[in-house]
């Protein structure tokens, strides 16, 4: 436990450093209100919109747990948004267009694992072709157009309805937090994954059934990204097949390395990827909250700056490198 | 990275990747347009036409493609379409295939600005025009191409801005929501918009953040602007209808009524623009015109007649407002 704790010091500093940073210059950050039945904020806002990479940033947890990559979930949205909205559009009823989108999650993430199981593809080849064409796959569903959903559907309520005050997408992240944490740590499957990204053929040896387990892991993805994307289809009431999910397989890899999981495998930390996707969704809207006359071309070197700050915060090389030469100096 | 990593670079590459996969899973495209050009016998004798079209990457330039595809239909031109799938290489092949096969004239929506001048010296070494469309390009010689037909999207943030100045009686406080940085209609229609607004001392932009033409980015900034400000917005002037939909659900979600409490004003002038309209929550929209079909053939008419045609011919747009939403949203194309 305390190790575990001692991994997620870096990640909670930053944040709190970010929040901070907020309740220093802009204090209405932390305000709380409630419209309509529905508690609204930033920090609500942060989750509410963070939610798509928070549910990307867990399933890519596991998989680069096994020491794998997914590069093709940003495209995964698109498709399940696209899939969910044809259906919509030929009246199915909202539970079947919800599954057939889960389903094409799920089928994308098959596709991805047998890839790297059967016909060994090192994963970030693997998945970069799901990525390429996944995006195209979803441009042909919608036929280039931004297929909208009816905005007084059932549908929606996946990214706009609201529970108890709670925006359902928090929800949604919440229980697949949840279900994925007593998945991997009260059954055997988060020590198997961790077995396999650290070293394969050993736990292979050891009797772990590697393709089965690297599969389930990639098929586990394929659904939550779909379920990322149900919610960014149904917040804005539309399928943008060009726009959604557009580079969110990048904030989730980021979000678990700054979380503290490396990317070579073996050892990962789902609540410190979830941090980590927290620090990149406060970071943006701290960006918006702020940008009144600043150019918005500065975002991205901001974004960087950070990113780049909480990197070096978690190098144990850098800290080691201070302290020797701090002592030096003493 | 970053989900702001859309706006850099890498977003042309990945896109242009896409494209080039569907290219090789849709090889039917590409074997339509050389069977046309098989059929490209001696002793044609109806106008014939080479388009090379970007892509179909959003419902406006469907609409442009439709749209001239449907004037070559009427007009009996024979209309050889190419699809670059994104990528300017395969339109500099479209050019070449187009050169080839003898066209009278050709229209290109140039992906890019630059990297045209061998194509287009080809092109008038063949005593083909070329007839530029919704896009410029930079060559140091502009007899190059016979004209370019493209909505100045400078007048259209002007024209936002007028039309909002008269609506808020030149006093209030405007956020903006940017287009994707650096892309020429966003610069445009920004500078556009403050030009239309410095005659006006009441009229300020307190808030100006990049929405990058998506629905989603448009109501995740809008609802940050919110957040930040509350209470002191009194309109929104989005470079999109895409950014302005998404802030109107930022608004409805606060707790607020769109086109009420806060004025929306955007460009383009899509379908589901009017429908906001006509539900009284967008306010009004400047047309982006991509309907270019009938200029564009008039152009060619024109060209291949040799006449001498202005370097720009400005396709005129016009303001829809709430007042006029309801009578033309039926006659609407796009």
């Amino acid at each position: 436990m305390s190790s575990t704790l001692r991994q997620l010091i870096w990640p909670l500093a930053a944040l709190a450093l970010l929040l901070g940073f907020n309740a220093a210059f802009h204090p209405s950050f932390f305000h709380f209100q409630i419209h309509d039945g529905r508690l609204s904020g930033s920090i609500i806002d942060v989750l509410n919109q963070g939610a798509p990479v928070l549910l990307l940033a867990l399933g890519m947890t596991l998989v680069i747990g096994t020491g794998g990559i997914d590069l093709s979930v940003g495209a995964i949205m698109a498709v399940a948004g696209a899939v969910a909205a044809a259906a919509l559009r030929e009246h199915a009823p909202v539970a079947l267009a919800i599954a057939a989108a889960l389903g094409a999650g799920a089928a994308a993430g098959v596709w991805n694992g047998s890839l790297v199981t059967l016909a060994g593809i090192p994963p970030i080849i693997a998945t970069l072709i799901l990525m390429v064409a996944g995006r195209g796959v979803a441009q042909l569903i919608t036929h280039g157009e931004t297929l909208l959903i009816k905005s007084d559907s059932a549908f929606n309520v996946i990214g706009r309805g609201v529970i108890l005050g709670v925006p359902v997408p928090i929800l949604i992240f919440l229980a697949a937090a949840l279900g994925l944490s007593i998945l991997v740590r009260l059954t055997a499957l988060g020590l198997f994954i961790e077995a396999i990204g650290g070293n394969e053929q050993a736990s292979r040896y050891a009797g772990v059934r590697v393709g089965p387990i690297r599969l389930a892991v990639y098929l586990l993805m394929g659904v939550l990204a779909a379920a990322a994307g149900l919610i960014d289809a149904a917040d804005i009431a539309a399928a943008d097949a060009n726009n959604s999910g557009l580079y969110l397989e990048l904030d989730a890899i980021l979000a678990v390395v700054i979380g503290g999981t490396a990317l070579t495998g073996g050892r990962f930390t789902l609540l410190g990827s979830i941090i980590g996707a927290i620090i990149i969704q406060t970071l943006s809207t701290t960006i918006l909250s702020f940008g009144r006359n600043m150019p918005v071309e500065l975002n991205l070197v901001i974004k960087a700056a950070v990113v780049l700050v909480v990197c070096l915060l978690q190098s144990s090389e850098l800290r080691r490198l201070l302290t020797r030469t701090w002592r030096r100096s003493q | 990275m970053m989900r702001s990593f859309r706006q850099s670079r890498a977003r042309s590459f990945v896109l242009g990747v896409t494209f080039a996969v569907c290219a090789i899973a849709l090889p039917a495209c590409k074997k339509s347009t050389q069977s046309a050009a098989d059929q490209n016998g001696p002793g044609k004798s109806r106008l014939v036409v080479g388009f090379s079209q970007i892509g179909a990457e959003s419902s406006w330039r469907t609409a442009e493609t439709n749209s001239i595809r449907s004037e070559a239909d009427s007009r009996g031109i024979e209309l050889k379409f190419s699809d670059a799938q994104g990528k300017q290489e395969n339109q500099v092949k479209a050019i070449t295939a187009f050169i080839a096969q003898k066209v009278d004239a050709i229209i290109l929506a140039p992906k890019v600005e630059t990297g045209w001048e061998p194509s287009l010296k080809a092109a008038r070494a063949a005593g083909i025009p070329v007839i530029l469309v919704d896009r410029g390009v930079q060559v140091a010689d502009d007899t190059l191409y016979a004209t370019l037909i493209a909505s100045d999207f400078v007048a259209e943030g002007r024209m936002a801005a007028e039309w909002l100045a008269k609506k808020l009686e030149g006093k209030g406080n405007i956020v903006e929501l940017q287009g994707t940085p650096g892309s020429a209609p966003a610069i445009d229609r920004k500078k556009g918009f403050e030009q239309g607004i410095a005659a006006y001392e009441g009229l300020k932009i307190t808030r100006s953040q990049t929405g990058e033409f998506a629905r989603q980015t448009g109501k995740e900034v809008m609802e940050a602007f919110l957040k930040s400000a509350p209470g002191e917005i009194d309109a929104v002037y989005a470079h999109n209808d895409d950014m302005a939909l998404g802030a109107i659900q930022a608004i409805e979600e606060a707790g607020l009524r769109p086109g009420t409490d806060i004025i929306v004003v955007s460009i383009d002038g899509v379908r589901d623009a009017f429908d906001a309209m006509v539900a009284g929550k967008l306010n009004c929209t400047v047309e982006c015109n991509p309907l270019l079909g009938p200029l564009a053939f008039d152009a060619v008419e024109k060209a291949v007649a040799g006449e001498t045609l202005p370097k720009w011919t400005v396709v005129e747009d016009r303001v829809y407002d709430q007042s006029v939403a309801a009578e033309v949203i039926d006659s609407r194309k796009y």
